[in-house]
């Protein structure tokens, strides 16, 4: 069997499982579809700013929503991983045939279909008020979120494997989570933010996928803000990988 | 031929400022076709010894070859050969019975009908068909052992590694374990379990190395391993006040090899415990001792454990 034929079998049976229960999917969704009920529709009486224009507050709302999605799901990822390794799960894996880098990357793969649905699901709630993107802009959207999960799935599986605590992952993903969120724009444009909270938004990946996303969805395809948002995140997106499977390979391979 | 070879086997672990042992030097053989069991207490080493056998662990030095495959240079051959059933099992909670087995049969290699008529096989063997659809999270403890058994089975491995088979368990889910593995055995495979119920080892296993401090300090067939090692044991039921006299006037003789007080009783190690009787039972008559009851046992595992390490097995489990 080479590699990805592994991967698969491991991905199949690992969605077929997670998708049984609907709280999977229906969870991380919960915060950013009540962002879009609540907080959207304040929107569209705020003066014309960079991404925001007047009346078309969900235009400008989704993208970031779709960027949130990633975190507040895959972020907390690992904390299955580490459930797997203590109920004796992974070292039932380790004894097969099957090559040990499969096994975390047919979870990540599962993790990533997760974040797919909800992405698509959450796409649907924003067409039902009133979304309106192109074909190209949606695909390279949900691309792009899939990118940005590949990164937070690989830290968290590495936080795991280095913490192995379920408690400790979820306590340090949440301390990343809010500023990662509030300084990258998502809610609000960071045209907002005095100078100084700018300057640390730059040093925020998350911030030039805000800005890709929004110009995705407005339909800005040569905007640098795409490419920018792009290898900022893939780039990190690899690194992440990297230190995840070097992690896994120290601890479990 | 050996269907497991051990050398020079060691093991340490740091846990902070602290170096622990877990191995300190195995060497071992286990014969092919047999249900070999290592026996010790929690924290013996054999639970590391199960781990580095089954590639989970790599041993600090030694050598070792598992079913012919060399530990170290063929990891990857030694687990297409080997099942391992760990303490805590392994089955994914949130899936069912049959998609767990489906799927471990598919890490080994079996496609589409091969799959199905494995699994059928093995629900059916180990009547698990009619909660194969069931999550694992709803199962009693037996059943969940008995789904483990056949996750560790779906390959048909030449040898399969049980770590702590029946622990946890009610008496009866206890028995119907150990018939499967001895029809497991009985169908060629062989088997090394760990266990600390001295009942365990005694009932299924046919050979028995005993473990303790990672150490193996005895080897042998339970039976050799209690002629050997410990005598007979000889226990006269007797109030608490005359234990002591009753104590005094056997520890000056040569033909007792040990003698242990117990709550209204004494415990006394003989030889030959058929020989030992009519001349304990002289002494007893002679010296006037109220004793109420006699009793000849046979050693037990325990006392073969005592005897080799100071120690009883059964007060490490309290």
């Amino acid at each position: 069997m080479n590699l990805f034929s592994e991967i698969w079998i491991v991905a199949r049976h690992s969605v077929r499982v997670a998708l049984r229960n609907p709280m999977t999917i229906i969870v991380g969704l919960l915060q950013p579809v009540t962002w879009m009920l609540l907080f959207a529709p304040l929107l569209n009486n705020l003066p014309t700013t960079a991404g925001f224009a007047p009346g078309q507050a969900i235009n400008s709302f989704t993208p970031g929503m779709l960027v949130m999605l990633a975190p507040i799901t895959s972020l907390f990822s690992g904390i299955g991983l580490v459930v797997e390794l203590r109920e004796g799960v992974l070292d039932r894996l380790r004894v097969t045939p099957v090559s040990r880098l499969a096994v975390v990357l047919g979870k990540a793969a599962r993790d990533l279909v997760v974040l797919l649905l909800q992405g698509i699901l959450l796409l649907l709630v924003a067409w039902a008020m009133g979304l309106n993107v192109s074909f190209v802009g949606i695909v390279g959207a949900l691309g792009l979120m899939l990118i940005v999960g590949l990164l937070m799935i690989s830290v968290s599986y590495g936080f795991a494997l280095m913490l192995r605590d379920e408690n400790a992952v979820a306590s340090i993903s949440n301390v990343l989570l809010l500023p990662l969120l509030l300084l990258s724009g998502l809610i609000l444009p960071l045209e907002f933010a005095p100078g100084w909270m700018q300057r640390v938004a730059d040093l925020n990946p998350l911030a030039y996928t805000v800005d890709a996303m929004r110009a995705l969805f407005a339909g800005q395809f040569a905007s640098g803000a795409i490419l920018n948002g792009f290898l900022v995140t893939a780039v990190l997106a690899a690194l992440g990988l990297f230190w995840a499977t070097r992690s896994f390979h120290r601890a479990l391979a | 031929m050996s269907v497991i070879e051990i050398h020079g086997l060691k093991k340490q672990f740091k846990s902070g400022k602290n170096i622990v042992e877990a191995l300190r030097g195995i060497d071992l053989n286990v014969p092919q076709g047999q249900i070999f069991g290592l026996l010790g207490p929690n924290g013996a080493g054999k639970t590391t010894l199960l781990r580095i056998l089954t590639t989970l662990l790599q041993a600090d030095s030694g050598e070792a070859t598992v079913v012919g495959h060399s530990l170290r240079s063929a990891s990857a051959e030694v687990r297409r050969v080997i099942g391992y059933v760990s303490q805590k099992g392994g089955a994914e909670a949130a899936a069912t019975g049959r998609e767990n087995l489906s799927f471990q049969a598919q890490l080994y290699g079996m496609r589409g009908a091969q799959v199905t008529s494995r699994v059928d096989e093995l629900l059916a063997a180990l009547e698990l068909e009619s909660i194969a659809g069931r999550p694992v999270q709803t199962y009693s403890g037996g059943q969940r052992r008995r789904l483990d058994l056949a996750l560790g089975m779906v390959h048909r491995p030449a040898l399969l590694f049980l770590d702590e088979p029946s622990v946890g368990l009610d008496p009866q889910s206890r028995a119907r374990v150990w018939d499967e593995v001895r029809r497991l055995h009985d169908s060629g495979t062989a088997i090394v379990l760990t266990t600390h119920y001295l009942d365990e080892a005694d009932a299924l296993c046919e050979r028995i190395a005993i473990i303790d401090q990672g150490q193996i300090v005895a080897e042998d067939s339970p039976e050799g391993l209690k002629r050997k090692i410990a005598g007979d044991v000889v226990l006269l039921g007797l109030d608490n006040g005359h234990v002591i006299a009753a104590q005094e006037l056997f520890s000056t003789q040569s033909f007792i090899r040990e003698i242990k007080q117990e709550p209204e009783a004494l415990r006394l190690l003989v030889d030959e415990g058929e020989q030992a009787l009519p001349a304990i039972l002289q002494l007893v008559h002679e010296r006037g001792l109220p004793i109420r009851t006699v009793a000849l046992n046979r050693p037990s595992l325990d006392d073969v454990f005592l005897r080799q390490t100071g120690r009883s097995l059964r007060d490490d489990l309290n």
